[in-house]
């Protein structure tokens, strides 16, 4: 195992006017780790995966993904992560190819890579047959694992996943989370966010957030050593209260 | 009474709060008429011409006269040849040079046949479209006064139809269609997007499943937006009779009346449109596509109906805004009183009536 | 005091709810627990007579979805998934519009929405839109509530909240089951389910199994057995998808919930089999399987012909 950083924050805040919604985090993430980023509502986790994304310029602090500079470097930040959000980033109005062949297009993949990228994806997903429908035709289960594939089509050594498997029956999350280990088994380090705290015990780490700061990292069985419960959702519990 | 109060407080509460589209509601109006009104309709005058007179007899003379004259023109100066010409149009300020071919006199004795060149600055199509407009009316004019039998074919490139004021009238002439356009936006679009905004946030379903009757959700809604259109139409009509000095020679008690009335059709319509749109977005691209656009385009607001196609003109029947266009004009500009305006207003009535009964029909006491 | 009969229910192309049958007691709280796209909305849509079946007969109370309609929709309290207040209304206000449309006051039901309402009373007079996701669940119980309804239709009122406010949601349902309301609820969240008295289970507008969650669980087919090792959990999964006797392997948490083929000697095999795969410190323990166990079972008989 080695142990590249992937993720770095040091001191990173982010305020709304008078509110903090992101107040002073630091934690580090390495290459190919799954790493759990709870919390509860309004916690600050979206505001800080923004701010990661490139998408938001933090208050205070600084912070690199994939050795790039949040603040300085998003071009060549946003290349090397994928994002993929509750509301997926697929084209409802596309087929699963054509949403290949768009986000490869835009990630500026050479086409002559794209088609046979695609295809494969597209048979590894068991989509093939399903390649020329159009999206919104798929079910629930099946937009997900494509999402994530577009998310991470174009190999991003990062990729953030904000709430992915809410209101998927447990066989398709199972299968979900295959991917991202399987992913993170190539080398792809995982930032992850969720609301099922038995999902938490599938990351590496996790870090749990109360009102702006890291109130708690480390992996799964020390945090529930530390607290002196059996699962996750208690240690969440003892520390939202 | 009181479960239907609540729900009107609510839509206050909701028009109050949204800053932004309070603004809109309140002041598109003012600057709509003002726009109209100035921007739009404003004469030109003193605008800079150049003469060549090849003949310099005492037809042209006269003709030179009545254009220099009328007030719309300033002779900047008169040109010796045509090669002049394409300099004192690079110079920048000439708008207009008119071009008087040899012997005009004799021609038009003659032949009764001359012709007059008239060249504009196209840079800006609708300054020389009124210029060339204002041209062939005095040319006209002066064939008049002559009366001279038969058509002096006077060989003039004139536009016929212009773009923002075919009829070159004041500016008060607008106000009518204003009225009409404002109308119909704050109560059919308004109306339509608000009952499309429950739907999308969920709230219909409870709305729906609380003991308040549909009518009175749609009432609740429509009675907010129908005072902001009043206030709007009286708006329009002061700003109108203020800076516009629009006459308002018939009754004022009668046009509101006729307001309300045009209100109530918008408010159908754009009830129609909401029991069959589930979105904000598509309840607005319905209400912009399906109402505005024929509002602004068919119906006499802008382009005078006798001048379009014969197709348009059958289609311009079945909109309600080219109705209350022509009683509000009768009213307000020629005094008239509902002798003359009862069958515009019975047209609207009829069509209110309808409308209210397709969206009644229409509308679901369920989901689908 | 709820009779669900036969219900079918078909959208232009997809069969949203297939032959869906179940009672519930009066004063019970019943769970609906299935995936997204199981049916739930619909079926709730049924029930508050926002939709109408294809076939099928239910009742709400004494009173037919279809006939008394009017009369269900004076009597329940409803909260759809969507459900998202008047973000620009006040705390405040918004619960009193609907206390009004529905003819009462905030003051006569006070008794029932006290103990949720004391947590939101703080902020009445901030706007909903500005709440955090657990408060306006809360608020929107609170306006389902407000008019004293003898049935409760919550639709997914848990989904998009945090664990926390999960957890105080549920502790508020079982304090108005004392109050004797009939509770219906559905949830995509599995962990959710034992906290109702009675379930169904659905997938693909289908009922898997009604049960209490306890009978539920004991239906489990198979012995269960949890297992891990010291190696991460993707290998360990791998090496037991690879394994000629594993009927079924699903990861839980830290562990991987594994059925096998055979009826003995299990757990000696396992060992030796993962120690040839090079795991150490393997821990095989028998388990009493979950809701969720059952829901995987029930899922892959249903998918097979």
């Amino acid at each position: 195992m080695n142990h590249e950083v992937a993720i770095r924050a040091e001191g990173l805040t982010r305020k709304f006017g008078a509110f903090t919604a992101v107040d002073h985090i630091s934690f580090s993430v390495e290459k190919g780790e799954i790493f759990g980023f709870l919390g509860a509502n309004g916690a600050g986790k979206t505001t800080a995966i923004k701010m990661l994304c490139g998408l938001l310029q933090p208050s205070g602090g600084k912070a690199s993904v994939g050795g790039f500079d949040i603040f300085r470097q998003t071009g060549q930040l946003r290349r090397n992560i994928g994002y993929m959000s509750q509301r997926f980033s697929l084209y409802e109005d596309l087929s699963p190819y054509e949403n290949l062949r768009f986000y490869g297009g835009i990630y500026g993949l050479p086409r002559r890579e794209i088609k046979p990228k695609a295809e494969a994806v597209l048979k590894k997903l068991g989509l093939w047959e399903e390649k020329d429908q159009l999206v919104s035709a798929l079910p629930l289960g099946w937009k997900q694992k494509l999402a994530f594939s577009v998310a991470s089509f174009h190999e991003p050594a990062i990729v953030f996943l904000d709430e992915p498997t809410s209101g998927v029956d447990p066989v398709t999350r199972r299968q979900f989370w295959h991917m991202i280990y399987e992913a993170a088994h190539q080398g792809t380090t995982i930032f992850i966010t969720t609301h099922y705290m038995e999902e938490a015990e599938y990351c590496k780490r996790v870090s749990i957030m109360v009102s702006g700061r890291i109130q708690a990292l480390d992996t799964p069985g020390k945090l529930k050593e530390q607290y002196q419960v059996s699962s996750m959702d208690e240690v969440f519990l003892k520390l939202t209260r | 009474m009181k479960k239907f109060l609540a729900f009107v407080n609510k839509e206050i509460h909701h028009i109050f709060r949204d800053k932004r589209t309070l603004l809109l509601l309140f002041c598109m109006p003012i600057v709509l008429v003002i726009l109209f009104g100035f921007a739009i309709t404003t004469e030109i005058q003193d605008a800079k011409i150049v003469i060549l007179d090849k003949s310099n007899d005492p037809a042209t003379r006269e003709i030179k006269n009545k254009i220099l004259s009328s007030g719309y023109f300033k002779l900047k100066r008169v040109l010796t040849s045509e090669r002049a010409l394409e300099q004192a149009f690079q110079e920048g300020d000439t708008k207009l040079a008119i071009v008087f071919e040899e012997n005009f006199y004799q021609h038009l004795e003659k032949h009764n046949m001359a012709t007059v060149q008239v060249i504009a600055d196209a840079t800006e199509p609708n300054t020389a479209s009124t210029l060339t407009n204002y041209i062939s009316a005095i040319l006209r004019d002066y064939q008049q006064t002559r009366q001279v039998t038969g058509v002096m074919p006077l060989q003039i490139q004139t536009e016929t139809r212009m773009l923002y004021n075919p009829r070159l009238e004041g500016a008060y002439y607008f106000v009518p269609g204003v009225i009409t356009v404002i109308l119909l936006l704050v109560s059919a679009m308004m109306t339509s997007v608000t009952i499309a905004r429950e739907k999308e946030f969920g709230n219909m379903e409870i709305l729906l499943v609380s003991p308040l009757h549909p009518i009175a959700i749609i009432l609740g809604k429509a009675i907010p937006y129908v005072s902001i259109a009043l206030i709007n139409a009286l708006t329009v009509l002061y700003i109108g009779y203020a800076i516009f000095d629009m006459p308002l020679t018939g009754n004022l008690g009668l046009l509101l009346l006729e307001c309300l009335l045009f209100i109530s059709t918008s408010l159908s319509l754009g009830i129609l449109i909401s029991t069959v749109t589930d979105t904000q977005q598509t309840a607005l691209l319905a209400s912009m596509l399906g109402l505005m656009m024929p509002s602004v385009l068919l119906s006499g607001f802008i382009f005078p109906i006798e001048s379009m196609p014969t197709v348009l003109q059958w289609i311009s029947n079945i909109i309600p805004s080219k109705w209350f266009i022509i009683i509000s004009k009768d009213i307000m500009l020629k005094g008239a009183g509902m002798a003359t305006i009862w069958q515009e207003t019975l047209i609207l009535a009829g069509t209110t009536v309808l409308l209210i009964l397709a969206s009644v029909a229409k509308f679901k006491i369920r989901l689908e | 005091m709820i009779q669900v009969a036969h219900i079918v229910k078909s959208y232009e192309s997809t069969k949203a709810l297939q032959d869906i049958s179940f009672d519930v007691v009066q004063g019970q709280l019943f769970g609906l627990i299935g995936p997204d796209g199981a049916g739930k909305t619909t079926l709730f849509r049924i029930l508050t007579t926002l939709l109408l079946p294809d076939e099928g007969q239910a009742r709400v109370g004494e009173w037919d979805i279809r006939k008394d309609y009017k009369k269900i929709r004076k009597q329940v309290g409803y909260m759809p998934g969507r459900f998202s207040l008047y973000q620009d209304l006040t705390v405040e206000e918004n619960l009193s519009f609907f206390a009004t449309i529905f003819g009462t006051t905030i003051r006569e039901s006070y008794h029932l929405i006290k103990d949720i309402y004391v947590q939101i009373e703080p902020f009445k007079d901030r706007r909903a839109g500005a709440l955090s996701g657990g408060m306006k669940q809360k608020l929107a119980l609170c306006c389902a509530l407000v008019h004293s309804p003898q049935v409760l239709f919550l639709d997914e009122p848990t989904t998009g909240v945090d664990p926390v406010s999960r957890k105080e949601f549920w502790d508020m349902l079982k304090n108005l089951k004392r109050a004797g309301i009939t509770i219906l609820v559905s949830t995509p969240f599995m962990d959710e389910a034992s906290r109702c008295e009675q379930i169904a289970l659905l997938q693909k507008g289908k009922v898997l199994a009604i049960d209490t969650p306890k009978g539920i669980r004991k239906s489990f087919s198979k012995p269960l057995w949890s297992v891990n090792s010291n190696t991460d959990m993707y290998q360990l999964l791998q090496d037991l998808n690879r394994y000629d006797r594993t009927a079924s392997a699903f990861t839980f948490g830290e562990s991987v919930h594994y059925t096998d083929r055979q009826e003995e000697g299990i757990s000696e095999a396992l060992r030796q089999y993962l120690a040839q795969q090079g795991h150490r410190e393997v821990r095989i323990q028998p388990l009493e399987a979950s809701i969720e166990d059952r829901f995987m079972e029930l899922m892959s008989r249903e998918d097979e012909p």
